[in-house]
């Protein structure tokens, strides 16, 4: 990894391209944090400090006023809960639907990559088809299925919901990582006797924790902030965090506070930021290892 | 201890035929070493002998038992891969004792297997490591322990010496045949390395696109090669092929030149008709110019090789090799002629590519 660019010594020596480097990602990370600052500093203010209109001021006193306001009496519509409910909401969709979605793509993916049946190609194509349709396309034929099956609306909807729209993608991910795989594990696994779900679980799932966590992670970002499926599928008891901040910020009764809304979307970020931070380095090795298309 | 038999195997892929009726008896405890070139189908027929991979036709039969249907793992055998194929996320006993959790062995019995086969590749210090914490020869150890942990009467190799530098090579090779000395099971081992077919063998079978060209001791397929195609693929150098034709009384006619080839012992002496003949470097002598029955030849040069030498004529408008003492082929004139033993050497039918 200590090779050099040809170009780079001769041109500007290795120190210049070193500072070059810098100045390119601190701006970059000065582009992508300052909206996320912005929001921070002006949920910290109180209502006196916003009506005065000045967005890119510092708080002059900072409070966690518009905090608690927005955690839990800001009104989401009829009740005045804040986001508090729809975190929990959050969590008991986002996390079994993560799961079964990631397992279920680990399992497709092996299966398409290595138990080589005659059409695992034409089924990867059919699945990668699934990728390509956008959602709202498919919002009528699916609210139609799921009422015939009772399930529109409810926590299982949702859940299921966000399993079947998940599995193309995380399907590809997993075939694409399963493909680099050695075939011979697989068969060394079946001489030994080890069935296609044993040499699953004890052989193949225990060698790809990066691609496990790397999907994990897309996924839970991608259920936490969906805001669309919740809307339609959950049913009124199990409203999304990003519903009721939705309903905080578009809510008609009372006057506007800017402030409130802006700690409500801290606050429904935070999860996501966490994930993040805690599985960086799992994240970075998986996109490493080529299973990540962008 | 097992018999293997296997009848009339077919398999082809995409419409080309890989295994063509393939039909090979191999009597228990033998070790048999499949030798081809790669794409001659020789791996496929080791799958197909596993289980691991299907065949249009023909049967798999292991101690009189007919397995075409069964799964590998309940035909008995154990399979060493090329590319070791190791559980990457266990550890070496995790690897070994796998098939045995799997197949639900009481836990005293597996504790006793792993250490046996351990001792027995002394890799009793790295049962704890990964193997991604072991070098190319480790992996190779455990592989193999892999496959004979659980005792089975058959074991497969494909190529599992392959990716090992020249040195480890030939070191395996000796252990793997006193291993089978040792365990005295039935061994299948491909390869594409004539050295490890010559020396590991009771027999070799040599493949050419899907067929068994020879099934014979390892000796007489070097001595007596049943087709073209094994003469020049078992040997180095290659053997020398001279095409010609037999006038059926004991003269092989090459150009303007005849050798006699009364002394080659053919199955009908009156066979005539175009010809290949094949000697090996070492059956030609090297003689005086003009001596009786010899043939001129230039020297084109010579290759000390340590131990000997091969010097490379220019024959009858063919390059041959002839094996040389160090320092006959220092002092060796330009002009010589040859003279080819025509009891060891080889004739085959131009037509048929077999021998006569």
């Amino acid at each position: 990894m200590t090779r050099s660019l040809p170009g780079e010594r001769s041109v500007f020596g290795p120190r210049a391209a070193r500072l070059g480097l810098y100045a390119f990602l601190f701006a970059s990370a000065a582009f992508f944090l300052l909206p996320l600052l912005l929001v921070i500093s002006n949920s910290l203010k109180p209502m006196e400090e916003i009506r005065q209109g000045n967005l890119l001021a510092l708080p002059v006193k900072p409070t966690f006023d518009a905090w608690l306001t927005a955690w839990k009496s800001a009104c989401t519509g009829l009740e005045c809960g804040g986001v508090r409910p729809g975190l929990w909401n959050s969590i008991k969709i986002t996390v079994p639907a993560v799961v079964i979605s990631t397992l279920a793509g680990a399992l497709n993916g092996y299966a398409l990559a290595q138990w080589k049946s005659r059409h695992a190609n034409l089924i990867m194509l059919l699945v990668m088809v699934g990728l390509f349709i956008p959602y709202q396309a498919m919002l009528y034929p699916t609210v139609k299925i799921l009422s015939s099956l009772s399930l529109f609306r409810t926590y299982s909807g949702i859940i299921l919901v966000h399993v079947v729209y998940g599995l193309p993608y995380t399907t590809l991910l997993f075939r694409n990582f399963y493909v680099g795989v050695p075939e011979e594990i697989s068969r060394a696994a079946r001489m030994e006797g080890a069935s296609f779900l044993r040499t699953f679980r004890s052989v193949i799932l225990p060698l790809s924790t990066n691609i496990l966590v790397v999907v994990a992670i897309l996924q839970f970002t991608g259920i936490w902030n969906d805001y669309l499926l919740g809307l339609i599928f959950a049913g009124n008891d199990n409203l999304p965090m990003t519903v009721q901040l939705t309903n905080i910020v578009n809510n008609a009764r009372g006057s506007a506070s800017p402030n409130v809304n802006m700690a409500a979307a801290v606050i429904t970020a935070i999860p996501t930021l966490i994930v993040y931070f805690l599985s960086g380095r799992y994240f970075v090795r998986g996109i490493a290892a080529g299973a990540v298309k962008g | 201890m097992s018999s293997v038999s296997i009848r009339k195997i077919r398999k082809s892929f995409a419409g080309l035929t890989v295994l063509d009726s393939v039909d090979m008896e191999i009597a228990p405890g033998e070790f048999i070493v499949i030798l081809g070139p790669s794409g001659c189908g020789k791996s496929t027929l080791l799958n197909v002998i596993a289980g691991l991979d299907d065949c249009e036709s023909g049967q798999i039969v292991i101690d009189a038992v007919d397995v075409s249907g069964l799964e590998p793992s309940q035909r008995g055998l154990a399979m060493v891969f090329q590319s070791y194929a190791l559980f990457p996320a266990m550890t070496v006993r995790r690897n070994l004792s796998f098939g045995m959790e799997v197949a639900g062995t009481p836990k005293p019995t597996i504790v006793q297997k792993v250490d046996w086969v351990a001792k027995l590749l002394q890799i009793e210090a790295l049962l704890d490591r990964k193997p991604g914490q072991l070098s190319g020869g480790q992996r190779q150890r455990v592989a193999i322990g892999r496959a004979l942990v659980r005792s089975s009467s058959i074991c497969l190799f494909d190529e599992p010496l392959s990716n090992l530098d020249a040195k480890l090579r030939a070191e395996t090779r000796v252990e793997l045949k006193q291993l089978h000395e040792t365990l005295k099971s039935t061994m299948i081992y491909v390869t594409h390395d004539q050295i490890e077919a010559m020396t590991m063998a009771d027999r070799v079978a040599v493949m050419h696109k899907g067929r068994v060209e020879q099934f014979a001791p390892p000796q007489s397929i070097y001595e007596k090669p049943a087709s073209l195609f094994v003469a020049g693929f078992v040997g180095s150098p290659a053997m020398n092929l001279l095409e010609g034709s037999l006038d059926g009384a004991g003269r092989f006619l090459v150009g303007q030149r005849s050798i006699g080839s009364s002394a080659y012992p053919f199955e009908d002496p009156s066979t005539a008709g175009e010809a290949v003949l094949g000697i090996r470097c070492e059956d030609i002598d090297v003689v005086e110019p003009g001596s009786p029955d010899s043939i001129p030849a230039k020297l084109a040069f010579t290759e000390l090789l340590g131990a000997d030498a091969l010097g490379w004529f220019d024959c009858l408008g063919k390059r041959m090799s002839v094996r040389l003492g160090v320092d006959a082929a220092r002092s060796m004139r330009k002009e010589v002629g040859l003279r080819f033993d025509m009891a060891k050497a080889s004739f085959f039918s131009a037509s048929t590519e077999r021998r006569l």
